[in-house]
This record gives C-alpha cells, structure tokens and sequence, in this order.
C-alpha cells in the first residue's frame, strides 16, 4: 500500500519540480523586483525596498496606457463574442459532416503561423493594398483608405487572432446543450427569442465566458498586434513592459506593471468561476 | 432439506461494512455449495453490490471473514482470488476488441498463443458469438456487450462468478432470452454464480437459492419455493410477488387453522410450524392470485372492501380493493374478463393454506 | 420560413470563413508574385521558392522552431502526463496549490511569462538559448497535456480497472494495459495543441531566445518590422500544406479507427 502511494508520489514529482521552480520561483522573483529601487542603466537596480514602482503606474501617461489596453481588450471581446458566439451557435447546428469541415476549417489557420496572417492583413489593408484597389476599381473610393497603422487594423488584427477560440469555447457548449430543453420551453409557449434568451443563453453562458476569458486575457499581451498593425501609435501594457525590459531598462518599473496586470487578469479569472464554478479552463479544446 | 449437498465453495462470515458513518451492511452470513446459482435480491441501496465487491476483493470488509474453498481471503487482493465478476455496465476494456477482451485473463498468466486461441475460440462458441472475435465493443449491441463480458470473466475458469445485475441495461425481450440463456450456461458449466438483480421475476426464474436483502441485512434465504410459498417476513412477502398484508388478533385455532379478526372483517390461515397464541395479533401474507372475489360470501372467514381501481398490466387483471380502514387489497386475474365494476361491494377470501404468518421472528421468541 | 433560416445560417458561417481565409490567400497568392513588393501582380514565378531554400538563416530558423517544438513538447508530455496520474491518487495537501500554480502560464498574458521568464533566468545566469526557450516553451505546454489528461483520467470508468484487477492484473500491468491506452488519444492531442502553440509562439520567445537564436516566427517578426522579403510567402505556404496534409491523415486515421468513449 505505501509502495504504491510513494510511486505516484514519484509520478508527480517532475511536476512539482518544475513548477516550484520555473513558474513559482520567477513569479516570487517577479514580485520582489517589483520592489526594488530602479538604479539607471542596464538590468541596474538594488535590494532598497520603495512603492515608486506602483505610485510610478499613477502618472497619467502609464494610466493612460493602462486605460487603452483595457478599452482595446473590451472592444476586442465585445466584437469576438458578436461574430464568435452565432459562428459557434450555427456550427453546432450544422450536420455532423458539415461540423467536421468547419472544425477543419478552423483548425488549419490555427496551426500557420499568426503573425503570417497579420502579414496578409497589412497585404490587404495597405494604402496600395488589395482593399484600396479593389474599392478603388468598382468606384467606391477615389482616395486610397489609411486603416493600416490605425486603431481599427489593430482591434482586425485582434479579432482576427482571438475569434477561434471564442468559437470553439461557444461550440462546445452549444453542441453539449440538451436541445429538447428548449423545445420544451418553446413547447410552454415561449417566442424564438425568449426561448433563447432563458434556455439556450443560460445554458451556453459557461461556454461564452470561457471564451471571454480565452479572449480578454492574450488581448492585454498581444502587443506585437498592436506594433506591427498599429505602427507606434497605440502604446499598449504589453508594448510598455517591453520597453521598459529592453530600451528603458528599468526592470522593477516593468515588473511592477506586470504584477498589476497579473493581479488585474487574475481577478477576472477569479471572477468567471465564481460565476460558472469551473474549475480548470478544461472542455475548451 | 436432507439431500445430500456439495462440498461448500464460499462463506461469508458476520460480514460488517460502513462507509463513512453509513452502515451499508450489519453483518452478513452466507454459505455457497459448489454449483449453486444464488442470487442476492433487494432493492437498490440493500448492499447488495457491496457484497459482492467484497467477495471479489474490490472493497474490504470492516468486520468478519470471507473463506473461498475453505481458506481465508479478506487480506487477499482481487487479482489473487479464483473469482471473477461480470460488471453492471459489461467495463469491457473499449480499446481492445473482442478476442483480446476475452484473451486478457489468459495473458496475464502467461498462457501460450496457441492455447489461448484454443480457449478463447470455445469461449465465443459458448456464447455464440463466433466470428465477432476482430470486433470493437463499440461496435456491438448491448446484449452481444453482454455476452463478452461474460466469456471474458469465465476465461479464468474462476470457482465461483459473480454478476452484478448482468442483464438490467437490456429491454424486455432480451433480458427474458438472456435469463435463460445463462441459466442454461451455469448448469453446462457446473460453476457456482453468485448473482445480484433487484428483479423478483429474475430471481424466482434463475436461481437456486434466492437471498433477499433489505437495509444490510439478510432478511430471508432459501429456494424460490420457499421465498415464494413461505415468506418469513413482509417485506419479502411483498418483494417478491407482491403479496398483500394484512393484519389481525387470533380468535379460535382449530385443526392447525387460524381464525383472526381484523377491521373489516375475518381471515382463516394455516398455523404451520409455528405456536399461535389466542388473542394475541398477527401479520399475514396472502398472494394477490390466491384471493376469490364475491358479491355474497361462500366461505365463512371473509373481509369487505370496495373495487376501487381494475388495469390491464403484463397479461394480467390487476383490481384494487379499498378496505374500510383505507388499506388496499390487490388482486390479480388471468385475461381480461371480471365481472364486477368499480365501485361494488365485495367480499374477499381465501383458503386458510393459502395466507402465511409473517414476521414472526419477534413473536417466537415471547414463548 | 424554417428553410430560410438555415440559410441565413451557412452564408453566415460562408461569410466569415471567407474572411478568415482571405488573408491566407494573399499570403500563398503573393508567394507566387514575381514582385518584391505585395502590391500588385506582377507574374508567376518559383523565384522564392527557390530563394527560401538558399536562405541558411531561414532553415536555421525553422529547425530551430521544430527542435523547440518537439523537445518542450516531449518534456511538457512526459511532466503533464505523469502529474495528471499522478495527482488524481496522492493526496497531497500542496496539490490544489501546484495544479493552480502549472496552470498560470496559459492564465495569464503571455508578455508576463515571458518577462517574468527573462528575469529570473538572468537571475540564474542561465545561457539565454536553446535551453531557456526549451524551459519556457515546456512551462506553457504543461498545462494543455495536464488538463487534457486530467480530463480524460475523470472519464474513464473506474470499472475498467476493476475488471482489469478482477481477471488478475496487478496495478502496474493496469496501467500499462488500460490507463496509458486509454489516456494516450489526450496525451497526443495536448501535444499537438502545445506544438502548435509552441510553433507559433513569438511573445515569450522574443524574451527568452538570447542574441544569436531565432525561431520562425522571431524571424518573421523582425522581418515584419523591417520589410518583409516574399520568401516568408513561400516559407508559409509550405508549412499550410504541410498542415493541410497532416489534419487530413490523422482525420482518415481517426475514420478508420472508431472513437471510444
């Protein structure tokens, strides 16, 4: 009996191993930098313990910076659960051959490179682009549209990288719902929409927030969205902790943007399954 | 009873088991002759299936002994005791197909290809299933699931099988074929099976010994006859076959018969092996079949009620009479026709051999 | 009126399938463009096919990214998969607590991990490399294997292992009989979600990878600040027909061997 307790102590043992000291330790690491005081210079900062950090996230440029990310994150998830959620509603109600071309569908963009299909957006999206020529050409427009290097290229950019997993979250939910539930209700004399709106919404509410949280939380971190499709325009949280990592050098400055974005995302999580009480982000893929 | 009975394979001895603060079985005896088909029968939660997962190893007894052949196995692990199960829901193994379900007891022993083939080919001829043997259990039907999982735990040539309500995931018809289908099996095989169903009709049809169960507790062993003709308490009198209860106080014995008198009227029974006491009140059990319907009393010993509910159910007429008391009689005819309506006055009787005296346990003991 | 709503349903799914797909086709159309430029069509040509497989930096690049993907994606099998087993039958009181902690780095913004990770790696003056990418890259991988198999362990029907007990298998012949093939269709699906993930992965990378290595996507990604040459084009059409080819044999696969629940 003990034999048997110590080896699945042993299977175990990797990973606690590596998450004590790859995800733990850097993450205390994290925090206590965040404390340190900022010396100048590359990587220089010293054991003196200050709030600067967190007090420094008040500036109103930072704050800023943090109110942008957060606008960007919310109309990014707003627009991914308009298009996503009848994507993944529609889906579910396809055949079941018709289920498995689109899921095909979708699992092939997932697996090329992303940053190849933002690539194919500039193609697009650039002043001599594809868009602009083709407007251009049926009359539309006499003036090339400027959208690449804008804030709507980056909220494309975003959905475009985010809108599968919200479909995939919706999907599985919707095609794990018990149809007969809302036949049931249309049978005690509710109209399409209410049936809707208090059978199939409610029960396919776990899914949709799973996808928000699959979607909200990347969108704060996705900066390089916002550098190539944005150009330098929109500054986001992402953008800021890696300037100031690379070229401001002031490691606790960055480290204590990332604790409260760590903080920020987290209590959405917290959040989210306090309101589905699921426990893992598992039943997604 | 004095016939002469094979040598003993399994014995259960003053078997406790609790899970948590729940009792879930308050000391259990049980002895099994070889050969024998015994069926454990309760409704669920009795502790049947816990009886038997402790008979096969997979759950271990708080309290008391369990003897395969005579020896001690409670501290033996399941894999280690000559006993095999067939599950609830078949647990056929889903990413082996048939043959290699079947063959995996003979693999684990290391028994060469050859003989394995050979055994495995006589398995699926015994349950007819030849030629499935690439076949995943995906692929097949609930009974075919059915008889995979019974080949595969009889591979083993275990001493004693144990099915856990083999047959309750299976409609009507199938069940029926099934329950003689495996009764049919057992008697080839001379193998003893220890079987667990919550159905009266399967129980009384398969077995050799009927146990039924009810809160842990054994409530009466012994042949269908006896369960069925001879039911020592009211709950198996009303488990099994359904028969009515009735209660009253002995007024007159005369020639082993009883005369009680109830709320609504008489009642006549045998006295049988036990000492009625007058004036003192009884339980008795009478067979919904063995109860005549009159407008006029024929015999002397009658109740009184009113028809208060006639239904078609399984080929048979079943009639409920509401007693003065409000208590409810049933009674069962062959075929269709009864001709009285809902809502007449009967009389109700019987004749004294056929109503028993029940729970009696508490009552012998006041002598 | 039903009818009319089905398809109002497939145009919808048509529609945004098309837009997703429109910028993958620009990507393969202008592979084949004999401009340098992706503007306008210039004529058919093989010229950066060909330049591609003259790019050394290039093929370093993605065998970079392949032995990154496979190595993370072997470790982050191996550690979810026996922490999975594992964790379903110790009894830990730290369990809840590690499970949480493995599964921070797909909770929270990759640009966190991957700062978190250059930090602390510095701290351990770590060779920023292949050896830190592989680290990084294993850290978020875990958490897809782990939860996959997690997920599949709580399916399995405990009476299978019964039954496996019951006609005489010991618990390591259990597990190597019923657990491991049982478990083994998770396995490879968190693998190949994590390989996809690690594949395409630029944010915690760009932290991690160190002066002289690059993976594709880092390749791509400097490329795209500076000018990107069409080869990328050539490069991405190749690997969406590996892709292609790859999701249609493991589908065929799949339709021959019928799913067990």
């Amino acid at each position: 009996m003990k034999n048997k307790k110590n080896l699945w102590g042993l299977c175990v043992m990797p990973l606690y191993f590596f998450t004590l000291l790859f995800i733990l330790g850097p993450m205390i690491y994290m925090v206590t930098v965040s404390f340190a005081k900022n010396n100048g210079g590359a990587y220089g900062f010293t054991w003196n313990f200050t709030l600067n950090n967190y007090t420094k996230i008040g500036d109103p440029i930072y704050l800023q910076c943090f109110i942008q990310s957060f606008k960007l994150a919310f109309a990014t998830t707003i627009l991914v659960v308009l298009i996503g959620y009848p994507f993944g509603y529609f889906m579910a109600k396809l055949s079941p051959k018709g289920k498995k071309i689109m899921m095909f569908l979708i699992m092939v963009p997932f697996w090329t490179s992303s940053l190849i299909r933002l690539y194919g957006w500039i193609i697009i999206l650039q002043v001599k682009g594809v868009l602009n020529t083709a407007l251009k050409t049926i009359g539309l427009i006499d003036k090339p549209l400027k959208i690449l290097y804008s804030y709507p290229a980056v909220l494309i950019g975003m959905i475009y990288a985010l809108l599968p997993f919200m479909i995939l979250a919706v999907y599985s939910s919707v095609e794990k719902m018990d149809w007969s539930l809302v036949e049931a209700s249309r049978d005690l004399g509710a109209s399409p929409a209410a049936a809707f709106v208090t059978v199939t919404l409610k029960l396919t509410l776990p899914g949709l927030l799973t996808g928000v949280i699959l979607t909200f939380v990347p969108s704060m971190g996705l900066f390089f969205i916002a550098d190539i499709l944005g150009g330098n325009k929109i500054v986001l949280v992402g953008s800021l902790i890696q300037d100031q990592l690379t070229r401001g050098s002031n490691w606790p400055f960055a480290a204590a943007l990332a604790v409260i974005l760590t903080i920020l995302t987290s209590l959405m999580i917290y959040l989210y399954r306090r309101i589905t009480h699921v426990k893992d982000l598992e039943g997604i893929f | 009873m004095m016939e002469q009975k094979k040598p003993v394979v399994l014995e259960l001895k003053n078997i406790t088991k609790n899970f948590g603060d729940t009792k879930v079985l308050r000391g259990i005896d049980l002895t099994v002759h070889e050969g024998e088909f015994v069926t454990l029968l309760g409704s669920s939660g009795c502790g049947k299936t816990t009886t038997l997962r402790i008979i096969a190893g997979l759950e271990y007894p708080n309290d008391g002994e369990v003897l395969l052949e005579g020896k001690p196995v409670k501290d033996l692990a399941p894999e280690k005791r000559n006993v095999n199960t067939v599950f609830q829901n078949y647990a056929l193994f889903p990413h082996m197909n048939v043959y290699n379900n079947i063959a995996y007891g003979l693999k684990l022993k290391k028994v060469s290809k050859s003989e394995t083939k050979e055994r495995v080919t006589k398995m699926l001829s015994l349950v007819q299933l030849e030629g499935f043997e690439k076949r995943m259990p995906s692929e097949m039907s609930g009974g075919q699931r059915q008889r995979v999982a019974i080949a595969r735990a009889l591979i083993n040539n275990p001493k004693v099988l144990l099915l856990d309500e083999p047959l309750g995931a299976l409609d009507l018809q199938l069940r029926r074929q099934m329950q003689y289908e495996l009764k049919k099996l057992q008697k080839k095989l001379g193998i003893t099976f220890i079987y667990i169903t919550h159905d009266q009709e399967e129980a009384i049809n398969m077995s050799d010994v009927i146990v039924v169960m009810r809160d842990g507790k054994f409530e009466q062993a012994g042949s269908p006859t006896e369960i069925y003709d001879h039911p020592k308490t009211s709950y198996v009198a009303s488990f099994v076959g359904s028969a009515n209860i009735l209660r009253g106080t002995v007024t007159s014995i005369k020639e082993n018969t009883a005369i009680l008198s109830g709320s609504c009227g008489t009642m006549a029974c045998k006295t049988e092996q036990y000492e009625i006491k007058e004036g003192s009140s009884y339980t008795l059990a009478v067979r919904s079949e063995n109860i005549s319907v009159w407008r006029e009393a024929k015999a002397e010993q009658y109740i009184t009620g009113t028809i208060t509910e006639k239904s078609f159910v399984g080929g048979m007429l079943r009639i409920v009479v509401t007693l003065e008391d409000r208590s409810e009689v049933v009674i069962t005819r062959q075929g269709i026709n009864f001709f009285y309506d809902i809502g007449e006055k009967v009389c109700l009787e019987w004749a004294a051999q056929d109503a028993v005296f029940v729970d009696m346990e508490g009552k012998q003991d006041e002598k | 009126m039903k009818k009319k709503r089905v398809s109002f349903s497939k145009l919808y799914l048509v529609i945004v399938m098309l837009i997703t797909y429109l910028p993958i086709a620009m990507v393969v159309v202008f592979s084949f463009n004999d401009s340098k430029l992706p503007v306008a069509w210039k004529g058919f040509t093989w010229k950066w096919y060909q330049e591609l497989f003259h790019d050394a930096a290039m093929i370093e690049a993605l065998k970079n990214s392949l032995i990154l993907g496979f190595i993370s994606c072997a470790m982050a099998a191996v550690i979810g998969t026996l922490g999975a087993i594992g964790m379903a039958r110790v009894n830990y009181k730290s369990k809840g607590m590690i499970e949480y902690l493995s599964s921070i780095p797909i909770m929270v913004p990759e640009i966190i991990l991957g700062m978190v990770f250059m930090a602390f790696f510095s701290l351990l003056n770590l060779p920023f490399g292949m050896v830190t990418l592989v680290i990084a890259h294993t850290a978020f991988s875990i958490p897809y294997v782990f939860m996959m198999v997690k997920a599949r362990l709580v399916g399995i029907d405990k009476s299978l292992e019964e039954a496996a007990r019951d006609l005489g298998a010991s618990p390591s012949r259990i597990f190597w009989d019923i657990t491991l093939p049982l478990i083994l269709p998770a396995v490879a699906s968190g693998c190949l979600l994590a390989f996809a993930m690690s594949f395409d992965d630029v944010v915690i990378s760009i932290f991690v990878n160190g002066p002289r290595m690059s993976t594709l996507p880092i390749k791509v990604y400097t490329q795209m600040k500076t000018g990107v040459t069409p080869e990328i084009n050539a490069l991405c059409t190749i690997i969406l027909i590996v892709v292609v080819l790859v999701l249609l044999v493991s589908s065929f696969f799949r339709r021959g061997k019928k799913e067990y629940k």
